[in-house]
């Protein structure tokens, strides 16, 4: 189901948590509310639920106001990041107590009823744990339980509040690939918040990233990488440098140096350039480009992170090189972004 | 066999918290001369008195009926403690309202107050000439000199035992599970009485032992508000105490002999339900 959020302000004792905000979910997709703590994700998902009610602004599911439906209405799952599981029952209860509380008009026969959640069990692969209580599963297993619990009502929207925020990360990494697999499977429009980019960015369809009770950018993990529609945004997701830098007449200057890359149609003027650590290419000599003295060297993994301080100002970047290249300290490097962005201030 | 027994449970095994052997060692020293020795004592003496002198001595019918008037009144009034002690604590853990400190304060009054105080107080109110007596005569209800005054003593004694094991946990309860219940389409009474009651049950279970322990043992408030009339409102401390005044011990031994052997068989049926739900719902394990 279509989910849209209009012109939602929520104030938490006069203080706003969300300003004006609005958002379009299509029926079917996988989103992500991605942002630093205190960004109002939760706050924007709790309200989606019903959880919280806003101080103004609209909640439509399809084409329905669900503003003023208690949450009980709206027909939602929500998984918690403390999966709130219901300990004195058994794994198969806990699926099913969604169904079982329904009133007789609407409830469907016991049999039937033990069926979809042994169906739903068998999704989540916890088939055979059914007689288990909560406190005897792992992590992981129990957050399965309540993603089984929360899609056992068939729910319009399945909201998931960090959903792998308290497992390590291996299973977090299982739990991921095999959410998506679910996802794909039953179609569910699902919003997911996470303060983990490497999980939004892998996961979602689409991803929102928000700051300070507002949306920052909304668009595909590849749109949002590529083609940051904010400095904050260029900072949050992924590494990043940032320098501080000055336009004349369309070429890019650092401090009292043209640095080689030109920006056509600029005004003059101060900005920051931002650009990726391995969006960059080594050069030889230096007819406009960035040199500095090499801080420090690290190997991580596949590449080699190089610390630079770069001009009278001694700014640092980080640049990727190749592992093999041999770089000392306190030598100098030359290098050019490939890729860049620039923010007037 | 032989082997099994071996390897089976060390009693030295390696741990972070040293000790054990002389905490063991206190404790069951601690408990030998408190409790075990003059348990034993109980023991020794009615064991002297003869199978066939106690038996006629513990079905005398006196002694029978103040049995049931203890053990019956005790478990009354503390089925009344877990319904009203449960509400009492929900109200002091779920809402703020001014004067609140004062009532969870209040609670702990039966604890302090000397229980013969409480006794006093009690009949007062409830004679047919007190307060509430007065209003309750022309009903024809009567509660002081009846049973029914016992249980109210009871559940005045008993209650704080209920409401101070069932608050911290009721104070524990994550408030996501009720939003998860909810999120489900559970309204506020079935979220109360399908998750949270359930989930409190074990606690309920501790308190409601105290209370009928304690609501056995008592003595002090009763005497005052029950009347003591034999085969009607009498209570088999009283009765013990009865005995020794007329130097009759081994009747007044073998009622605390029974005593102990219901008290301890029902608290120990109590006891293994706690453990067993306790293992259920995996509390501290």
């Amino acid at each position: 189901m279509d989910v849209r959020v209009k012109d939602i302000r929520k104030e938490f004792s006069h203080l706003p948590a969300l300003e004006n905000l609005s958002l379009d979910i299509r029926s079917g997709e996988l989103i992500a509310l991605l942002g630093p703590s205190g960004s109002g994700k939760t706050t924007l998902l709790r309200l989606i639920a019903g959880l919280e009610s806003p101080t103004r602004g609209t909640i439509y599911f399809g084409e329905e106001d669900a503003s003023s439906k208690t949450v009980q209405e709206r027909n939602i799952g929500f998984v918690f990041q403390h999966y709130a599981l219901f300990r004195h029952m058994t794994v198969l209860d806990n699926v099913a107590f969604g169904l079982t509380i329904r009133p007789s008009g609407t409830r469907p026969p016991k049999a039937e009823i033990r069926r979809r959640a042994l169906d739903l069990l068998d999704l989540v692969q916890l088939s055979g744990l059914e007689k288990r209580y909560p406190a005897q599963l792992s992590g992981g297993q129990r957050q399965r339980v309540a993603l089984a619990r929360a899609m056992a009502v068939e729910p319009n929207v399945l909201l998931l509040d960090e959903p792998f925020g308290a497992l390590d990360a291996q299973v977090r990494k299982e739990l991921r690939r095999w959410l998506r697999e679910i996802h794909d499977r039953t179609g569910h429009t699902t919003v997911f918040v996470t303060h983990d980019q490497d999980e939004a960015l892998e996961l979602a369809d689409r991803v929102v990233v928000m700051s300070k009770g507002r949306i920052e950018q909304v668009g595909t993990p590849d749109e949002i990488y590529d083609a940051p529609n904010s400095p904050f945004v260029f900072g949050f997701i992924g590494e990043s440098n940032c320098l501080p830098v000055r336009v004349e007449s369309g070429q890019i200057w650092l401090e009292d140096r043209l640095i080689g890359l030109s920006a056509p149609g600029e005004a003059d003027g101060s900005a920051r350039l931002f650009f990726r650590p391995h969006d960059i290419e080594l050069v030889d000599g230096c007819g406009g480009c960035l040199a500095g003295i090499v801080v420090q060297s690290r190997r991580v993994a596949g590449t080699r992170h190089v610390e630079i301080e770069i001009g009278a100002g001694r700014a640092r970047v980080e640049i990727e090189v190749p592992p093999q290249k041999a770089i000392g300290e306190a030598s100098r490097l030359a290098f050019r972004p490939t890729r860049f962005k620039l923010f007037r201030d | 066999m032989a082997l099994t027994s071996a390897r089976g449970w060390q009693f030295r095994q390696p741990s972070v918290l040293p000790g054990f052997g002389l905490a063991l060692g206190v404790t069951l020293l601690w408990l030998t001369l408190i409790v075990l020795i003059p348990l034993s004592g109980l023991a020794w003496r009615s064991s002297a008195l003869g199978w066939q002198t106690f038996w006629s001595l513990a079905t005398d019918p006196r002694t029978l009926h103040a049995l049931w008037i203890s053990f019956g009144c005790a478990f009354l009034a503390a089925l009344v403690n877990v319904v009203f002690g449960v509400m009492l604590a929900w109200v002091l853990v779920r809402y703020r309202f001014p004067g609140r400190r004062v009532i969870d304060a209040m609670v702990d009054l039966p604890f302090a107050l000397p229980t013969a105080v409480a006794g006093i107080a009690l009949t007062t109110l409830y004679a047919p000439n007190g307060w509430i007596g007065a209003v309750l005569a022309p009903l024809g209800i009567k509660i002081a000199f009846t049973p029914a005054g016992i249980v109210v003593a009871l559940i005045f004694v008993g209650l704080p035992f209920v409401v101070r094991t069932v608050q911290p946990i009721m104070e524990e309860i994550d408030r996501e599970v009720e939003e998860a219940a909810a999120t489900l389409g559970a309204n506020r009474f079935q979220t109360v009485s399908r998750i949270l009651l359930p989930d409190l049950l074990p606690a309920v279970l501790t308190g409601f032992a105290l209370a009928l322990a304690r609501g056995v043992g008592e003595y002090g408030s009763v005497i005052f508000i029950a009347g003591n009339l034999p085969y009607v409102s009498e209570i088999a401390p009283l009765l013990i105490v009865i005995r020794l005044e007329e130097f009759n011990y081994p009747a007044a031994t073998a009622i605390a002999a029974l005593m102990l052997m219901v008290s301890f068989a029902m608290l120990l049926v109590i006891n293994l339900i706690q453990a067993w739900s306790r293992r259920r719902y995996g509390y501290g394990a």
